[in-house]
């Protein structure tokens, strides 16, 4: 471990992020709602902070290995959202717990909020939480296409094949920053043209720029209480459902197709092709489902609640129109299988994420065939292209921690207090990064027990660095070496 | 002719051989002595040993003078090189190569006379795929042959008892089949040639020849047995070269498995075909083929490059129950031995290699020349140029025409068009004329009679 150098680098990103805080004082002195002393303050905190870790480490510059990667990015996580804290304990006066969570919770663009009366709160307040998913969704977009790769995690190994031999050398140097700085454009393009969209079909400039963070980054904060259900507009829902697409779409598909100019990278990749097969046939599921449980006047209205909330869930945004955990029948069944499936891997949404589940279907597929055909030799292939063993046992082996953790922290929850259904809510909540759960935890997190919300935060953060990243720190041979 | 063949082995002197029967003058080279002495004890030809791409060596076999040069040797590589050395240092005129690989095949602009000067290439290997192909697309035919760019194909049928038109006169087809055009061309009944005509009477076990458009073969087909049922299992022996192109091209349509011994092979194959399945273990091995079903396959076809493994696991599966075996056999001693017998076809790559040979060995615009009934016969495709006064064909009728005996005109491909003549169609200008020699010793004569008069040049 290098820890000199990794508390330096953590100095740097501190002092970074306290720059974050501006655009809130800005906001603060713009709208008058007299928290931009809260704002100030929380921006020297953080400030100082890290001038602290970063002075008497300045001249450490060792060349960081894979292994100090995993520590690097779990910390990332905490301690940005630690800082983004701030301003929650500063101004609203929420407890430990409670700002932890919220700022958590948009860190990694989950959407699970402990706070209520959202329309009642200071509008710079509103900004930071959205701002605070933004920076998360842009975090996790460089963390999964260009740096989990190189530590062998996140599914993303895949494509590392199709690229040059370069990146096959572990070093996070030039062509990362490289590879960072296109995405950072394609992702603020995305979110300035949805941004337009909102403002164009009727929000408010401060609405509209705050949907837009929490829409691209598929995170779910909203302004209002009732969420994007507050405007009743089917223009702004469909905005919503393209851009919360959108950013459940690998960056690198996006990036292939900004640079060729043509929308081909989409059709040809077999993750997407399969996002969007599952996203049409459980919005026409969910809304037939609907229309025959009478849940709504007629199918117009079914398809437009349906296509809303499969897109929100299927990305795990977490917005909402209806309240699902109240639809009848089996559809709230369906909504988790979803939150579970996640978007593709490489984007913003949580998950098990659809390459993962494809690998695991087609897995499946060639056991039975085996059976009929014990002597043939079959390859499992993704598009035209042959997968490696090792990366089906990783794909099972992240399959099975994934559903392990599951369940562990549902009976966690259950030991918390939690009835079983809350339970198992608030673990597809947190885990697949979606934000509203089932039961009690349907809208907030607010009424629950602090030790629930604490497994929620640990939920998000085992959710948000794909299990093995987080997890892995708790193997002893990890830190033995 | 004055012809220089590089490389002794199974394609070079079976070419030879013909080559020299045609009184051509013919040299052939290779570094094995021994091979050489074989072939110069039953041919009369002479020979050179040493390596086949240095310029002495040709020299000696007297290159500047000859009209064309055969690279067949083992390596693709020697062979470029030697046609490289012809073109730049003698001038050959004329300089035909055996491509194996794959590889270089697929840039055709690779051989040009500014890259590497080969004027022909052949590949055995692709050859022998589209022939298997043939096979596998017509359930019933013993061999199809493809002339007029495809347009029209030369069809092998065995008469079986149940045929309708078996123990009927051949004159009575037309009645059966009135709206498809088509020519019998050749029966062989018990190994002997019978020119047909009308009145011949169709026995069952008699081997058909037949010329015909492509969407008309299986009717025709049907004239001489019960129709076969399409082929839809296929099993392929071997995934080599020949078995990986042959899964390729017909895995789309067919279902298609290979088996291949080596492992690592097996997951190269299982990782570049797509709808097929590759089994890993011996084409010979009862347990795997009755696992695999072979009871419902509806071919089988043994494509190692090995001949006695390729003939016994064809033997098995037929025993085993596949509907039809075929397996690729190299030794000619052995296709005679196997076919009919053990296996329902032979497929021998030097017969098939040495058709394409043939084309560009022959004098007068020759398009396509095919060997058949291993060497015996032959059906070769040549262009009728000049006039009435340059040509001894342009402009005749077909019966004016002086056709060595047992020599058919099957077709003409005139323009796009298919034409099957009657005694009276006369012969135009630039007609590509699809000729059976029911005896391969008659090609020059028909050559001859194809030749324009000097005057025309």
């Amino acid at each position: 471990m290098h820890w000199r150098a990794i508390i330096r680098l953590f100095g740097i990103l501190l002092m970074l992020f306290s720059l974050s805080f501006l655009p809130s004082i800005g906001i603060a002195f713009l709208y008058g709602d007299g928290q931009a002393r809260i704002f100030g303050l929380s921006l020297l905190i953080a400030a100082a902070a890290g001038l602290v870790l970063w002075v008497p480490n300045a001249s450490q510059r060792s060349e960081l290995s894979v292994r100090d990667g995993f520590l690097m990015v779990t910390l990332f996580w905490v301690l940005l959202s630690l800082a983004g804290a701030l301003p929650f304990i500063l101004g609203l006066h929420l407890d430990l717990t409670d700002a932890v969570f919220e700022s958590v919770s948009g860190f990694t663009t989950t959407g699970a909020t402990v706070i209520v009366g959202l329309d009642q709160l200071p509008a710079s307040m509103l900004y930071h939480r959205q701002q605070l998913q933004w920076l998360g969704g842009m975090g996790i977009i460089v963390l999964a296409v260009a740096i989990l790769p190189l530590l062998g995690v996140g599914g993303m190994q895949l494509y590392r094949a199709e690229s040059s031999g370069v990146a096959k050398q572990e070093k996070l140097t030039p062509r990362i920053a490289e590879t960072a700085r296109a995405l950072w454009i394609i992702y603020l393009s995305l979110t300035v043209t949805c941004a337009l969209a909102y403002w164009i079909a009727g929000m408010s400039a401060f609405d509209a720029v705050g949907h837009a963070f929490s829409t691209v980054a598929t995170g779910g904060f909203s302004t209002h209480d009732a969420s994007i259900g507050h405007f009743d507009s089917p223009v702004i829902e469909s905005i919503a459902i393209v851009f919360m697409l959108a950013g459940g779409v690998n960056f690198a598909i996006h990036f292939l197709a900004w640079r060729r100019l043509s929308a081909r990278p989409y059709a040809n990749d077999p993750e997407v092709r399969g996002y969007g097969i599952i996203f049409v046939f459980a919005t026409l599921f969910v809304a037939a489902s609907l229309y025959w449980a009478g849940a709504y006047a007629g199918s117009w209205e079914s398809l437009r609640y349906a296509a809303f909330q499969v897109a929100s869930v299927f990305t795990s945004t977490g917005f909402g129109t209806a309240n699902f955990a109240e639809w009848p029948l089996h559809i709230p069944l369906i909504m988790v299988i979803l939150s579970f499936t996640g978007g593709c891997a490489g984007s913003t949404a949580g998950g098990i994420k659809v390459l993962r589940i494809l690998l695991l279907a087609k897995l499946g597929l060639r056991q039975l065939f085996q059976l009929a055909h014990p002597r043939a030799v079959s390859v499992i292939k993704l598009g035209k292209r042959p997968v490696s063993e090792d990366v089906l046992f990783s794909v099972w082996g992240f399959y099975v921690l994934y559903v392990v953790t599951a369940l562990l922290l549902t009976v966690a929850m259950m030991a918390a207090g939690l009835d079983f259904e809350s339970a198992f809510g608030a673990v597809t909540a947190t885990l697949n990064l979606l934000g509203p759960g089932l039961g009690e935890v349907a809208v907030t997190f607010a009424a629950t027990d602090p030790v629930i919300r604490w497994l929620g935060v640990f939920g998000m953060l085992v959710g948000r660095l794909e299990v093995f990243t987080l997890l892995i720190l708790f193997l002893p041979s990890y830190w033995r070496h | 002719m004055k012809i220089i063949i590089l490389g002794a082995g199974q394609v070079g002197s079976t070419v030879a051989q013909s080559l020299a029967s045609e009184a051509n003058d013919v040299t052939v080279v290779d570094q094995q002595p021994e091979l050489l002495k074989i072939l110069q004890e039953r041919v009369d030809i002479r020979t050179v040993v040493g390596h086949a791409a240095h310029p002495e060596v040709l020299q000696e076999a007297g290159i500047e003078d000859a009209d064309l040069v055969l690279a067949v040797t083992n390596s693709d590589e020697t062979n470029m090189v030697a046609c490289q050395v012809a073109h730049s240092l003698f001038h050959t005129p004329t300089r035909l190569a055996r491509i194996r690989s794959p590889d270089y095949l697929t840039h055709p602009e690779l051989f040009s006379p500014k890259a590497v000067p080969i004027d022909f290439l052949i590949s055995p290997e692709q050859l022998v795929t589209n022939f298997i192909r043939h096979l596998i697309e017509h359930p019933g035919v013993l061999q199809i042959l493809d002339f007029a760019g495809g347009r029209a194909q030369l069809v092998a049928v065995r008469a079986y008892y149940g045929g309708p038109l078996v123990g009927h006169e051949l004159r009575s087809l037309t009645q059966r089949i009135p709206k498809v055009e088509t020519r019998v061309v050749a029966i062989f009944r018990r190994d002997r040639a019978i020119v047909p005509e009308g009145r011949t009477v169709i026995e069952a076990d008699d081997e058909v020849f037949f010329l015909a458009a492509r969407r008309d073969i299986p009717a025709v087909a049907a004239a001489f047995r019960r129709s076969d049922k399409p082929n839809r299992k296929v099993i392929i022996a071997g995934g080599g070269n020949i078995g990986k192109r042959l899964a390729e091209l017909i895995e789309g349509d067919f279902q298609v498995k290979v088996i291949e011994r080596d492992p690592k092979r097996s997951r190269y194959l299982a990782e570049s075909l797509n709808r097929t399945i590759v089994l890993q273990g011996d084409a010979a091995d009862a347990d795997l083929l009755t696992q695999e079903n072979i009871e419902d396959t509806d071919i089988f076809c043994a494509v190692t490059n090995d001949d006695e493994a390729n003939i016994l696991s064809a033997m098995l599966a037929k025993r085993l129950g596949a509907r039809k075996v075929v397996s690729i056999i190299n030794r000619l001693s052995y296709v005679d031995l196997a076919q009919g017998g053990a296996v329902d076809i032979a497929v021998s790559p030097a017969q098939v290699t040495i058709g394409a040979l043939l084309a560009h060995v022959r004098r007068g615009d020759v398009v396509a020349v095919h060997s058949l009934r291993r060497g015996a016969a032959e059906a070769i495709e040549v262009i009728a140029h000049g006039d009435r006064n340059t040509s001894r064909v342009v402009g005749r009728r077909i019966d004016e025409l002086a056709l060595p005996e047992g020599t058919i005109i099957g077709a003409l491909a005139r323009g796009d068009g298919l034409v099957f003549p009657h005694h009276d169609t006369v012969i135009e200008p630039e007609d590509h004329v699809i000729l059976f020699l029911a005896d391969k010793r008659h090609v020059v004569d028909v050559e001859r009679l194809f030749q324009v008069a000097i005057t025309f040049l």
